[in-house]
């Protein structure tokens, strides 16, 4: 019987006569779409424990699907399409470069819904989320300037793009509200993901005097260095603790559960409409690994901001805010739009170097 | 001299890589093979060299794995090309892309693992010479190794017998077929060399570098490797001063960066291939002598039945 009522509920999609979800005791398919392998210890992994804390929420009633290792481009669009045409009325496509394809597959099939992360592109039946994750950046920015003797941190970047550069200045602000004179130097790697250049950035960081060390790169090398050269780091995307036992005073996760439960909730609830969602550390999204390796006094500092943030009335970028040649980005009292922010393409007062363009 | 020690310490643990990798496949194409899949035994090396250690707690037996990991790669390369005379080009990429997901199946369960570094050899007396010993003697025993593979495959290539015969084989393989020398063997043993050293290579960023494995860490290193051979014009000393300078370049780059100097971070990413290329191009730019270090044989199939 059940099988027959699959098999009816296929047909019924093949037909386009309307999604399975009127078959109450059929459970809701919901695919994902991964960029990296879920062992990457870091971005994908996250969002496949995401995808564990649903199936774990919802039990039976929900039934998940995920491809990982997924390139953008045309392989995007045959990975999104595999899961739209297989009865997924849900498909969670989790990478910027995900962005075109999962927008076209998204308009041959209109009765699947459809959720990009990080992108701006939006239809009817495809929505956008993203987290704010330079909230946590600025906690960190307090944290460095609280516990740093030298009054300089490294960072380490990736690229110099809105999102790397948005959580540079996040964590300046940051720390100059503790440290007006924290300095920071910058590193930029040219790569997302290559550990031994990340580790050679990180060393050439120390050895420049640096006692704090930010990454926004994918590989723990850097916390590495930093346990083997005694100072304080942040780890990326994933709790690396184990790298730098003794090191890490933090790292910025991405807890992207809340979300996903949310939504196929309102699929279910037959409430689902094509938002665009940026979450920060209020919803839950964004959130800090325990404090770690740092004293009771910086602790507390951190904790206040968190709880700030947890509130939801606390903006990072409120003015008064400079540029780093000395011009107002934000007036005395007003606050940054999403719209400024991502389109961050300068520092804020304080760095020395100069961004690349 | 207090600042330039850790500085001299990054280079040496940046050039290495490159220079066992390279070293390796100037062997294989002084043969006059041409072993493209460098990366891919570099990959395979690094997680055999990460998984065996981890599994053993002895990072040395990891070495040993990784050069071995690297020889069975280049034993499938060497039958593929020597035996069954397929395409080397194409079968070196082919390598490239096997190692690259080879290695992410092999390595899948030991992500998220910080790995055991293999220790310093601290030679008593020596290593505590300020400078000199800290810097030259306190290293671990791969960068001695690659360090005296430069003296060793220069002396072989260039004052022995046997690396006449292999100088021979790359330049004219039929002659040196009909002079009654086994071309096959001779490329084989080659081949399986390169691949050695590009196992250890491989080792070493997954021992040394960064103790971790994580998928396709080698970050086009192989690449670099053989770029290396070629602009050093198959010769082991130039070679050497290829890889240390592109090791010194991206790490004094990182430095530049740092200390705020304000030119375009894209431009000093590409800075250690200009000054590399640029510095070997200029020592090589006697045409006529770098013509007669290339092996006229490199790529060329060899059938002993023509």
């Amino acid at each position: 019987m059940r099988k027959l009522s699959k098999i009816l509920a296929t047909a019924a999609l093949a037909l386009g006569l309307g999604a399975g979800s009127s078959f109450a005791d059929e459970p809701l398919k919901v695919g994902f779409v991964y960029v990296g392998p879920v062992s990457d210890h870091g971005y994908s992994y996250q969002h496949d424990l995401a995808r564990k804390a649903v199936e774990k929420h919802f039990g039976d009633k929900v039934e998940t699907t995920f491809i990982e290792n997924v390139p953008g481009g045309a392989d995007a669009e045959r990975a999104v399409e595999r899961l739209a045409r297989s009865g997924h009325e849900l498909v969670f496509s989790t990478s910027f470069g995900f962005m075109n394809p999962t927008l076209k597959v998204a308009k041959r099939f209109p009765n699947v819904k459809f959720e990009h992360a990080t992108g701006f592109k939006r239809a009817k039946n495809m929505a956008t989320y993203n987290g704010r994750f330079y909230e946590a950046r600025y906690v960190m920015g307090q944290i460095a300037a609280t516990a740093s003797e030298t009054g300089t941190a490294g960072y380490i970047g990736a690229f110099p793009i809105p999102e790397v550069v948005r959580g540079m200045n996040a964590f300046m602000l940051g720390a100059q509200s503790v440290d007006p004179d924290f300095k920071v130097k910058v590193i930029w790697v040219n790569s997302w993901y290559d550990p031994g250049r990340e580790a050679d950035a990180a060393k050439a960081l120390v050895d420049q005097g640096v006692d704090v060390i930010l990454q926004h790169t994918d590989s723990p090398a850097p916390l590495q260095i930093a346990q083997e050269r005694g100072v304080l780091a942040f780890g990326q995307a994933s709790d690396n603790i184990e790298f730098a036992p003794t090191s890490q005073a933090s790292a910025l996760l991405n807890d992207w559960a809340p979300y996903y439960i949310d939504r196929i909730q309102a699929v279910m609830d037959g409430t689902w409409e094509a938002t665009d969602t940026w979450g920060g550390i209020d919803s839950g999204m964004v959130k800090l690994a325990p404090l770690r390796n740092v004293s009771d006094e910086v602790k507390a500092v951190a904790e206040e901001t968190i709880a700030k943030f947890e509130s939801g009335e606390f903006e990072p970028f409120t003015g008064p805010v400079y540029k780093q040649d000395g011009t107002v980005f934000l007036e005395d009292g007003v606050e940054v739009t999403d719209e400024q922010l991502l389109g961050m393409n300068f520092f804020v007062k304080g760095f020395d170097a100069s961004l690349p363009n | 001299m207090g600042a330039l020690e850790p500085i001299l310490l990054t280079i040496i643990t940046a050039s290495t890589p490159l220079l066992l990798a390279a070293m390796g496949e100037l062997i294989t194409e002084r043969s006059g093979v041409l072993n493209l899949g460098v990366e891919g035994m570099m990959i395979v090396g690094a997680v055999m060299g990460f998984s065996i250690t981890a599994m053993t707690g002895n990072p040395y037996m990891g070495v040993i794995a990784s050069m071995f990991a690297g020889m069975m790669m280049a034993l499938l390369f060497g039958f593929l090309t020597l035996n069954l005379m397929t395409n080397q080009v194409a079968t070196g990429l082919a390598l490239t892309i096997l190692g690259l997901g080879l290695s992410g199946m092999l390595g899948e369960g030991f992500i998220g693992q910080p790995g055991i570094k293999l220790p310093v050899l601290h030679i008593p007396g020596l290593s505590e010479i300020p400078f000199l010993g800290t810097v030259l003697l306190s290293q671990d025993i791969l960068v001695y190794i690659s360090l005296a593979l430069v003296a060793a495959v220069y002396y072989f290539l260039f004052k022995t017998r046997a690396g006449l015969v292999v100088r021979a084989v790359g330049d004219n393989h039929s002659s040196a077929h009909a002079l009654g020398y086994s071309v096959l063997k001779v490329r084989y043993l080659a081949v399986l060399f390169g691949g050695a050293c590009s196992g250890l290579a491989g080792g070493y960023l997954s021992l040394v570098y960064t103790p971790q494995w994580v998928e396709g860490m080698t970050a086009g290193r192989g690449w670099i490797a053989l770029a290396l051979v070629v602009f050093a014009s198959w010769r082991p000393l130039r070679l050497l001063v290829g890889a240390y300078l592109f090791g010194a370049v991206s790490v004094l780059q990182f430095h530049a960066q740092a200390a705020g100097i304000g030119l375009p971070s894209q431009f000093m990413s590409a800075l250690p291939y200009l000054a590399t290329i640029v510095v070997l191009v200029i020592i090589s730019r006697n045409l006529v002598v770098t013509r007669a270090n290339t092996p006229a044989c490199l790529g060329r199939p060899f059938s002993p039945d023509r």
